[in-house]
């Protein structure tokens, strides 16, 4: 479902934001300069590994980060900058416009309330309702998230459900107010796989019903392959490559994003050799400057000392994708070489 | 019939609370037959619950069976005592998940590994040394990282150091539980082609748990799936993966989220959920969320039965052919006797429906 023209209002647009952390080691540069747009409707993977700050650059966005951290950039949530609102506005905003999922709904929800009162009361912080209302709500929230008997299960407490079932409280509770845009943390990494096809098929009925845009934040790229419509990879801090799914997985432009595909088992030959990436993830408290992957790339150059520009589709046109690189490794992005400065 | 360790009959409970004359019991191996060559990789797959991880400690020594026996080369491994036991755990050695569990804080990893040397009462004190270093060799990590401590290594070296020190006795066979589950996935493409190099090279036999089917695909022959307590399906691993039989694995299968858009979203989930394990289904345990399920599922306990060459599959509903057929429901086909190099060997006394289920 991705958009035609691009050009439609984003609904979370993230400029240059930067994530500094303080460390024994001097700061640590978590988020370099990441530059994304969610569109409405549409699912947007972002992937990469442990710690190449893609969950802390969600954070950052909805001003989830301790006090320590240092952000700058810019967060507009549709004609909303973000960056500009105290704690207590903030607060107003999440768990009405935007809302976030997390990778252990035991963490989420609240061991000791109900988990139907749970969902009721994220409306009611937020919607002036009656209790009666909110609880009604709340059971259509239950039922539209697949949970069966709704009534019955509204009085339970967490532990009583599995932890497919809990994540779905989470999903309902975080789609109480009808967000415009929701963060899903990595939403099905703990749970058995056949649970995880069930919430994956959730989150795309939800996108396409309500039209939620999803920021689908995962390491996995089966998950990506499954139900994102454009997926964003970051490095180190860096985002590489911004592409259609279809375009990463059939022509990923960075070698990042390459070298990652072809670790994933099950794709190539059995028992053949898998592709490792040599070396390691830079330490980000003295990342290397330019491209933060040229001392692990097969592909560097002394350009790669020189931070590459992500350049592609900047116009919105979906037909290039944009990558990080001076030297990609498919020519629709080449051709924009020449302009990058 | 040369099979380095042989699993038959396994069944293990544990208490789950309840009064002692009305003890409640987990059911997490219901009947259990497996076996494995020297320098065969065996895949053992299924979702949280399936009991793939309580098969991994009975054979490791680490739970006793309730029933049925752990046989390694040829002898009960619940009886040994002594030195024959001390032989036993050179032998046969554990991989976990995150080796930052079993791996000592205070401890430099080199002596984490050397401990196992000395635990093993291999070599004098200066081989022991050598020995280190040269098992950090193996694992294709630098000798000079031996004198860190585990939190000074990433995921990807600590797994390794765990590799070390479990092939530091020189085993036979590896009991690996999930050993690249915790890590990203370039870390986790090199401790695989590790595995495979070992195995190769060292002709060491694997038992590899997982619940991620693409790593076993990759990893090992012959699969053996799980669900709640039983194998229901076992055989050469690329006839399982192209042509699934048992349902539970075709949904399985089918859930695996392809790396290829092409194919997205492309099966209907399967419905519910795993059944609690205190409580399982009657019959067949699978029966509940089945889509071939018929009235006979939800009494007899369906046996393991060929399918194809070494490929078992344990439902009557496939074995006699298509589903929609009609014959009269019969007991699962006779459990002959199975080929010699098959990974699983038909189950000749599992016919027990859930031995110790008291309640109800």
């Amino acid at each position: 479902m991705s958009t035609a023209d691009g050009r439609t209002a984003p609904a979370l647009a993230l400029e240059d934001l930067r994530v500094t952390f303080p460390s024994a080691q001097g700061p640590v540069s978590a988020v370099d300069g990441v530059s994304l747009e969610l569109r409405p409707g549409e699912i947007l993977g972002l992937v990469g590994e442990s710690g190449c700050g893609k969950s802390t650059l969600a954070n950052a966005a909805m001003g989830l980060l301790p006090d320590t951290a240092e952000v700058s950039g810019a967060v507009r949530l549709g004609e909303q900058e973000l960056t500009a609102l105290d704690e207590k506005a903030l607060r107003r905003v999440r768990g009405d416009e935007v809302a976030m999922v997390f990778q252990d709904p035991s963490t989420s929800l609240d061991p000791v309330w109900t988990v139907g009162d749970q969902v009721a009361e994220t409306i009611r912080a937020h919607r002036d309702v009656s209790r009666r209302e909110a609880k009604e709500r709340a059971v259509q929230l239950m039922k539209e998230v697949g949970i069966p008997s709704a009534e019955q299960r509204y009085a339970d407490p967490p532990h009583r459900l599995s932890g497919g079932m809990r994540q779905r409280i989470v999903i309902a509770a975080a789609l109480a107010n009808d967000p415009a845009v929701l963060i899903a943390d990595e939403p099905t990494t703990a749970l058995d796989v056949t649970i995880q096809a069930q919430i994956l098929r959730l989150l795309d009925g939800l996108r396409e019903r309500r039209g939620t845009a999803v920021l689908l934040i995962t390491h996995d790229l089966g998950v990506v392959a499954q139900v994102c419509d454009r997926v964003a990879v970051m490095y180190a801090g860096q985002l590489v490559e911004v592409a259609t799914t279809e375009q990463v997985f059939a022509q990923p432009a960075h070698p990042y994003t390459e070298a990652l595909l072809r670790a994933v088992p099950g794709t190539g030959e059995p028992g053949s050799e898998l592709a490792v990436i040599p070396g390691q993830v830079p330490d980000l408290s003295s990342p290397p400057a330019g491209c933060r992957f040229a001392p692990r790339c097969p592909f560097g150059t002394d350009a790669c000392a020189t931070r590459p520009a992500l350049l592609g589709n900047e116009s919105g046109d979906d037909a290039t994708g944009a990558v990080a690189c001076w030297h990609p490794r498919t020519p629709r992005a080449r051709r924009q070489e020449v302009t990058a400065s | 019939m040369n099979a380095l360790l042989e699993v038959k009959g396994l069944v293990k409970r544990f208490p789950a609370g309840g009064p002692v004359w009305r003890r409640r019991h987990v059911h997490a191996v219901s009947g259990v037959d497996l076996a494995i060559a020297r320098g065969q990789t065996l895949g053992l797959v299924g979702e949280s619950g399936s009991g793939k991880t309580t098969v991994g400690r009975c054979i490791l020594g680490l739970h006793r069976p309730d029933e049925g026996e752990v046989l390694f080369d040829g002898r009960d491994v619940a009886a040994l005592r002594g030195s024959a036991l001390a032989e036993f755990r050179r032998r046969v050695q554990p991989v976990f998940q995150d080796p930052y569990g079993s791996l000592d804080p205070r401890w430099t990893v080199g002596r984490s590994v050397q401990e196992s040397l000395e635990s093993h009462r291999i070599g004098s004190v200066q081989d022991r040394r050598e020995r280190v270093a040269e098992l950090f060799s193996i694992v294709g990590l630098d000798p000079a990282l031996a004198d860190r401590h585990p939190r000074n290594l990433s995921g990807g070296q600590r797994q390794r150091v765990g590799i070390a020190a479990a092939l530091a006795s020189e085993p036979e066979l590896l009991v690996a539980d999930e050993p690249v589950s915790a890590l990203d996935v370039s870390v986790q493409a090199q401790i695989i082609n590790l595995l495979q190099r070992l195995e190769r090279e060292l002709g060491l036999a694997v038992l590899f748990i997982s619940h991620d089917l693409g790593v076993v695909e990759h990893i090992s022959s012959d699969v053996a799936v799980m669900y709640l307590g039983r194998v229901v399906e076992t055989g050469p691993t690329a006839t399982i993966l192209r042509s699934p039989q048992h349902p539970y694995t075709r949904a399985l299968v089918d859930a695996i989220p392809l790396p290829d858009p092409a194919r997205r979203l492309r099966h209907v989930p399967l419905a519910g959920e795993i059944p609690s394990p205190v409580d399982p289904p009657s019959g067949c345990a699978f029966h509940p969320r089945c889509p071939l399920a018929e009235a006979g599922c939800r009494i007899d306990v369906p046996e393991l039965g060929p399918v194809g060459d070494e490929h078992l599959v344990a439902c009557p509903v496939v074995a006699r052919g298509t589903p929609s057929a009609t014959a009269p429901n019969t007991a699962a086909p006779n459990t002959t006797a199975p080929s010699t190099t098959a990974p699983t060997t038909a189950a000749p006394n599992t016919t027990a429906p859930s031995p110790s289920h008291r309640e109800h």
